[in-house]
C-alpha cells in the first residue's frame, strides 16, 4: 500500500478551503498550518500564467525527517504515512531543519507537528479533510498500489510533476500540469 | 524579462519567512562540544605518546574544562528542546541514520570519560584533595593503571564528538550551506583550534606553548584550507549552493564571516603566534582568546546562515 494526492493545478482556484478544514478537521493551533496555498506567477508581462498549488507534507518515501529523528518519533506508518509520534518527540526541531518542504513546526505544546493525510478518517474508509472539502474537487488521495483508486486513474491520464525531486526525497504529493 | 513570483499562504512561528527553530543554544552547544573535544584528543595524544610530564598542561589541567564544557553544553542542548521532560526518549533508542542519536551515544561515553580523566589528575591542581570513599580510590586506581587504554577510548570518542557537531550539520539536504562534507573536518579542526588556544592560554611552560602555538598554526591553516576548499566545492555545485556560498561572498553573512571568523578568529590570531614564535613577546592571553572567539563566531554563523539557505520551487 503506498497512499500519494494528487492535486489538479489547472483545477485549483486558491480558496484555501483545505487549508481551514485541516485547521478544523485536526484542531490546528491558531497561527499555524498543516497544508498552504503558494500562487506561483510565472512569465513575461503580459504573457503570464498563475500555478496554484495547495501544498502540504509530501509523506517522502526516502525522508530525510524520518532518517534525522534521534528518537524514532517520526516514522512511517500504514501505506507509507509519515507520522510523529507525541510522546516520543524531544522536539529537537532535527526533522524541521531536514525537510527541504519545511512542511513541520513546533506545536504550541512542544512536539513537532505535521500533515497526517488524515490517516484517522483514511482508516474508516474517509477522504482527508482537505480532499473531502475541495469545492472544485481538485484533489485525488488513494493508494497508488492499487491501479482503480482515483489517484492512480488521474496519474495515468494526466502529465504531473512534484516539488524538488532533485531533493532525493521521492515525493508523494504530485501535481497535474 | 521573465518573473517568478512566489506567494505562499503559510505562516508558521519559527518556519516562515526564514527557518529560525534554532538560536543561541545550538551553536553554544556546537562550541562546547569541539572545544572538549579538542582538549580531550591532545590529552589523550600526549599520554599515548608518553609526554605527560613535557606537555603537563595540556595532559592534566586543560582537560579539567572538558567536564564543564560538556555539561555547560548538554544544558544548552536540554534548554533547546521544545519537548523537554521526554529528552530520556534518546536514551531508548539507538538510531544508525540519525547524527543526533550519534550525538547524544557519544555524549554519553565522553562526559564519563572526561570526569574520569579529571579526577585522575585532580591532585595536579590541589595536591591535598581526598576522595574520602575507598571505592573511588580503587576505582581510579583501576583506570590509572589501564590510562593508556583510556586515552585511546578518549582519543577516539573526543574525535567523533569533533567531527559529529559538523556532521550534525551537513546530514541536513535540505540547508544547502550545511549540506558539505567539509563541514565536520572543518568542524573538528576548529574544536581542535580551540583547544589548542584554552593549553595556550593557561600553560606557563615555554616549550608547551611552542608546541601548541605551532599546533594551533597547522590547524589554522588546515581552517583557511578547509573553508576555501568549502566554497570552491559550492560554487561549482548546484543553483541552491552557488546561493549559499553567496551568502558568504557578497550576501549578508559576508561581512561578520570573513571578520569575526577569519580574519579575527584565524589570521590574526596565526599572526600574532608566528611572531610569538619567532622570539617576538606578545602575551599569549590574546591570540587564544582570539581563537576561541573565532570558533564560536564560526558556529553561530554558520548555524543562522544555514537556516537561510534553502531549496527554492
Amino acid at each position: 500500500m503506498r497512499y500519494a494526492m494528487a492535486i489538479d493545478t489547472k483545477k485549483c482556484v486558491g480558496c484555501s478551503d483545505c487549508v481551514v478544514a485541516c485547521q478544523t478537521e485536526n484542531n490546528v493551533p491558531i497561527g499555524y498550518c498543516r497544508d498552504w496555498v503558494v500562487e506561483v506567477m510565472d512569465g513575461t508581462y503580459p504573457q503570464l500564467e498563475i500555478e496554484l498549488r495547495s501544498e502540504r507534507c509530501n509523506h517522502c518515501e526516502n525522508s530525510p525527517c524520518v532518517r534525522c529523528c534521534p528518537t524514532g518519533a517520526s516514522h512511517y506508518a500504514d501505506g507509507g504515512i509519515v507520522l510523529v509520534t507525541k510522546n516520543e518527540c524531544i522536539g529537537c526541531s532535527a526533522c524541521i531543519a531536514s525537510c527541504p518542504y519545511d512542511a513541520r513546526y513546533v506545536h504550541p505544546d512542544g512536539y513537532v507537528d505535521k500533515c497526517t493525510f488524515c490517516l484517522h478518517r483514511v482508516k474508516k474508509g474517509m477522504q482527508p479533510a482537505c480532499v473531502a472539502v475541495c469545492p472544485t474537487k481538485c484533489m485525488y488521495f488513494g493508494d497508488l498500489d492499487d491501479p482503480r483508486s482515483d489517484v492512480s486513474k488521474i496519474l495515468k491520464k494526466r502529465k504531473h510533476k512534484t516539488l524538488i525531486p532533485e531533493a532525493g526525497t521521492k515525493p508523494q504529493l504530485y501535481f497535474l500540469i | 524579462m521573465r518573473e517568478e513570483i512566489i506567494v505562499s499562504g503559510r505562516n508558521n512561528p519559527l518556519i516562515d519567512p526564514l527557518l529560525h527553530v534554532w538560536h543561541w543554544e545550538i551553536p553554544v552547544y556546537l562550541f562546547l562540544g569541539g572545544l572538549a573535544a579538542g582538549l580531550m584528543f591532545f590529552a589523550a595524544l600526549y599520554t599515548i605518546r608518553n609526554r605527560e610530564n613535557d606537555y603537563k598542561v595540556a595532559v592534566k589541567i586543560a582537560p579539567m574544562f572538558a567536564p564543564i564544557a560538556l555539561i555547560l553544553g548538554l544544558g544548552a542542548l536540554f534548554l533547546d528542546l521544545h519537548h523537554k521532560f521526554y529528552f530520556w526518549r534518546l536514551y531508548t533508542t539507538i538510531r544508525l541514520a540519525s547524527p543526533m542519536s550519534w550525538g547524544a551515544w557519544t555524549l554519553m561515553i565522553v562526559t564519563p570519560i572526561s570526569f574520569i580523566w579529571s579526577a585522575l589528575h585532580i591532585k595536579s591542581i590541589f595536591p591535598n584533595w581526598d576522595w574520602k570513599f575507598e571505592v573511588i580510590k580503587e576505582l581510579l586506581e583501576f583506570f590509572n593503571r589501564n590510562k593508556k587504554v583510556l586515552a585511546w577510548i578518549m582519543l577516539i570518542s573526543s574525535s567523533i564528538l569533533g567531527i559529529y557537531t559538523g556532521i550534525l550539520l551537513s546530514a541536513f539536504n535540505a540547508r544547502p550551506l550545511w549540506n558539505t562534507s567539509i563541514m565536520g573536518p572543518l568542524f573538528l579542526a576548529s574544536g581542535l583550534s580551540a583547544g589548542t588556544a584554552m593549553v595556550i592560554w593557561i600553560s606557563k611552560n615555554h616549550d608547551e606553548r611552542k608546541r601548541f602555538a605551532q599546533l594551533d598554526l597547522m590547524i589554522i591553516g588546515i581552517e583557511l584550507f578547509l573553508i576555501i576548499h568549502m566554497f570552491m566545492g559550492f560554487l561549482a555545485s548546484t543553483q541552491v549552493q552557488i546561493d549559499a556560498a553567496n551568502l558568504f561572498l557578497g550576501g549578508e553573512y559576508t561581512a561578520p564571516f570573513w571578520i569575526f571568523v577569519v580574519i579575527i578568529g584565524m589570521i590574526v590570531p596565526a599572526i600574532l603566534e608566528g611572531l610569538e614564535l619567532k622570539g617576538y613577546k606578545i602575551p599569549t592571553v590574546i591570540p587564544a582568546v582570539l581563537v576561541l572567539f573565532g570558533s564560536v563566531m564560526l558556529r553561530i554563523i554558520i548555524s543562522y546562515a544555514g537556516q537561510a539557505s534553502r531549496w527554492l520551487y
